[in-house]
């Protein structure tokens, strides 16, 4: 760069999200996702450029005006410069980087069965909505399959040195027995290739026992129970096939799993839905009341038309009192204490990373799913589905087929996203909930954008509140995806 | 950077690319200041006078300029016509682009008969 080059610059704003928290001013970087604390100059020169673009001698002047030396001045636009803070008429944005050919796979989410002792009635694999086709396919996984997953796994995550099987159904401790000798098989190959492979389920808590729970504990298996609140609002959805709900069964099985497993902590996962979306009142009985160690809420994944979904009023709502408890997290961050609020935490952990997706999560790509046939699919969501079918274990991923759905849900096709500063984290949203909302899975969720602008700008005070006066807190989330 | 501070790994690299293009190199120090004017290499010689500076132990072992710097008081001010530039005979433009020696040193290049 010579001197001649940089005064002969117009210069605009470039793309980036402004906050404040404790009264300090921020800048979210986008595409980058980077978060910077910047001083009362670098707000100056954001309203110099605010009415339109300048020349460099033009704003070098009107920084003058507000109060800067023609040095620092110089100085400021030439950080805001290389920052991308500010940009140069006729730059062109950086083109993202293709995929790699070979990717790694880091997590295997494996559907050890398709059926459930539930009928939970907004079931993505059952429910009205679903995209399964599981007829005339095996119901329960054997064992070939599951050891054929777990060499799969091995040998398509490259040299990562940690890898990751979550269990999942149906419900998952129906096929128990097996889960038993998955986890003992996978153990052994990854000891004799000198690698670590941990473990995570999911369940509807019903066939917990003690004996169970001592395993899950021993093998230091994570375990997230999908439950819905008390016992009025679990019940709302969460029933057997008679229509009697399962919070009596569940209850007691929760608590001894909490009080018994005691090497991860055990996390609880809340469908909210039209019924059921008192998020405080939830978040109090699961968090104080059971003691679960973190709880996270997502709304039903649905077309619009169902009863139970959402509407708009609702999702203000629930937004509402995600607020509340965000404000009682960011209390406890400053204390250094733990909340378990895991929307925030989650969120907080990928504001610290400064990911910036080209995808929305890792699905098709470090992360698979396998249902009880061998069908590989994108994720635990698609398992069972035809459509989406990219591959089959004892054959491999069908590159054709995986590339298309990368392809496809890459925030490069999603025109609607390129100018939102929110796409470094959302890159469109999940995948599954684009098919079932438009029909196609690399289709922006646009349903939630606006909810999504709020509660990413809401962590993003509390990511500026806590790096402002208690930053030691943040280093749990720099630490987080270390392996 | 002055005027940003970063709070996340990514901003952290933008942070590192942004010095590697707009800080100055600064003698003796490990990471460029956020005040480095003027630039005199403190800390290893009393003034800057290229040529002439002496570290903090009195002698030339520690500075920290290229060579061919450190001989610009040779050739201005005191001729020594083995060591530095002819600037009699056959380098007279050698400090042409050298108007400040305190902001233009680097235009101070190696001369090849």
């Amino acid at each position: 760069m010579t001197g001649t080059e940089a005064t002969t610059r117009v210069y605009r704003l470039g793309e980036f999200h402004r906050f404040e928290a404790e009264g300090a001013n921020f800048l979210y970087l986008v595409p980058a996702g980077a978060i910077f604390a910047v001083d009362t100059a670098v707000r100056k020169l954001i309203d110099c450029l605010t009415p339109g673009e300048l020349p460099h001698d033009r704003l070098v002047d009107d920084l003058a005006a507000a109060g800067l030396s023609i040095e620092d001045a110089e100085e400021l636009i030439a950080e805001m410069f290389h920052s991308n803070v500010i940009v140069a008429r006729g730059s062109t944005p950086d083109q993202p980087t293709p995929l790699p050919d070979v990717f790694p796979i880091q997590t295997l989410v494996m559907n050890l069965t398709n059926q459930c002792n539930l009928s939970c009635q907004y079931c993505y694999e059952f429910g009205a909505d679903k995209v399964a086709t599981p007829e005339g396919k095996p119901k329960f996984m054997d064992l070939e399959t599951a050891k054929t997953s777990v060499d799969f796994l091995l040998a398509q995550s490259g040299d990562r040195r940690s890898v990751h099987i979550t269990f999942f159904g149906g419900e998952t401790l129906m096929n128990f027995p097996l889960l038993k000798q998955v986890v003992a098989y996978a153990n052994e190959r990854a000891q004799e290739q000198g690698r670590h492979i941990d473990f995570s389920l999911t369940t509807n808590a019903t066939l917990l026992t003690p004996a169970i729970i001592e395993f899950l504990s021993e093998n230091h298996i994570g375990v997230t129970v999908s439950m819905d609140g008390p016992k009025e609002m679990h019940d709302h959805l969460r029933v057997f096939s008679n229509g009697r709900g399962s919070y009596d069964i569940i209850e007691p099985r929760v608590r001894a799993l909490i009080q018994n497993h005691r090497t991860r902590p055990i996390t609880a996962r809340v469908t909210l839905t039209a019924g059921v979306s008192d998020v405080i009142r939830i978040f109090r009985h699961l968090k104080q009341d059971l003691g679960f160690h973190e709880v996270g809420f997502a709304p039903v994944t649905t077309s619009p038309n169902q009863l139970y979904a959402i509407g708009n009023q609702g999702m203000d709502n629930v937004l509402d009192q995600f607020h509340a408890l965000a404000d009682e997290y960011l209390e406890h961050a400053l204390r250094g204490e733990s909340h378990g609020f895991s929307n925030v935490s989650d969120t907080l952990a990928e504001l610290c990373q400064g990911v910036n997706k080209s995808h929305p999560c890792g699905a098709g790509l470090g992360l698979l799913g396998v249902g009880p046939s061998g069908d590989i699919a994108p994720c635990h969501r698609f398992v069972d589905s035809d459509q989406h079918a990219l591959g089959h274990i004892s054959t491999g991923i069908d590159k054709a087929k995986q590339s298309d759905f990368l392809r496809r849900g890459h925030i490069d096709s999603k025109y609607d996203c390129h100018t939102c500063w929110a796409r470094p984290l959302c890159a469109g949203g999940c995948h599954h909930e684009a098919f079932v909302r438009y029909g196609d899975t690399g289709h922006p969720n646009l349903h939630y954008c606006d909810w999504i602008r709020d509660w990413t700008d809401t962590c993003l005070k509390i990511y500026g509140a806590i790096a402002a006066k208690n930053p030691g807190f943040l280093q749990q989330f720099a630490e987080r995806k270390a392996s | 950077m002055r005027h940003m501070r970063s709070l996340n790994k990514k901003a952290a690299r933008i942070e590192d690319y942004v010095a590697s293009r707009t800080e100055d190199v600064v003698a003796m120090q490990d990471r460029p200041s956020s005040q480095q004017r003027p630039h005199v290499p403190m800390g290893c010689a009393l003034m800057f006078t290229p040529g002439w500076e002496v570290d903090a132990a009195g002698g030339t072992a520690g500075l920290c300029q290229p060579v061919e710097r450190d001989i610009y008081d040779c050739f201005v001010s005191c001729y020594w016509p083995a060591q530095v530039p002819d600037h009699l005979n056959n380098a007279p433009d050698w400090t042409a682009k050298c108007a400040t020696a305190t902001k233009d040193w680097r235009n101070l290049d190696l001369v090849f008969p």
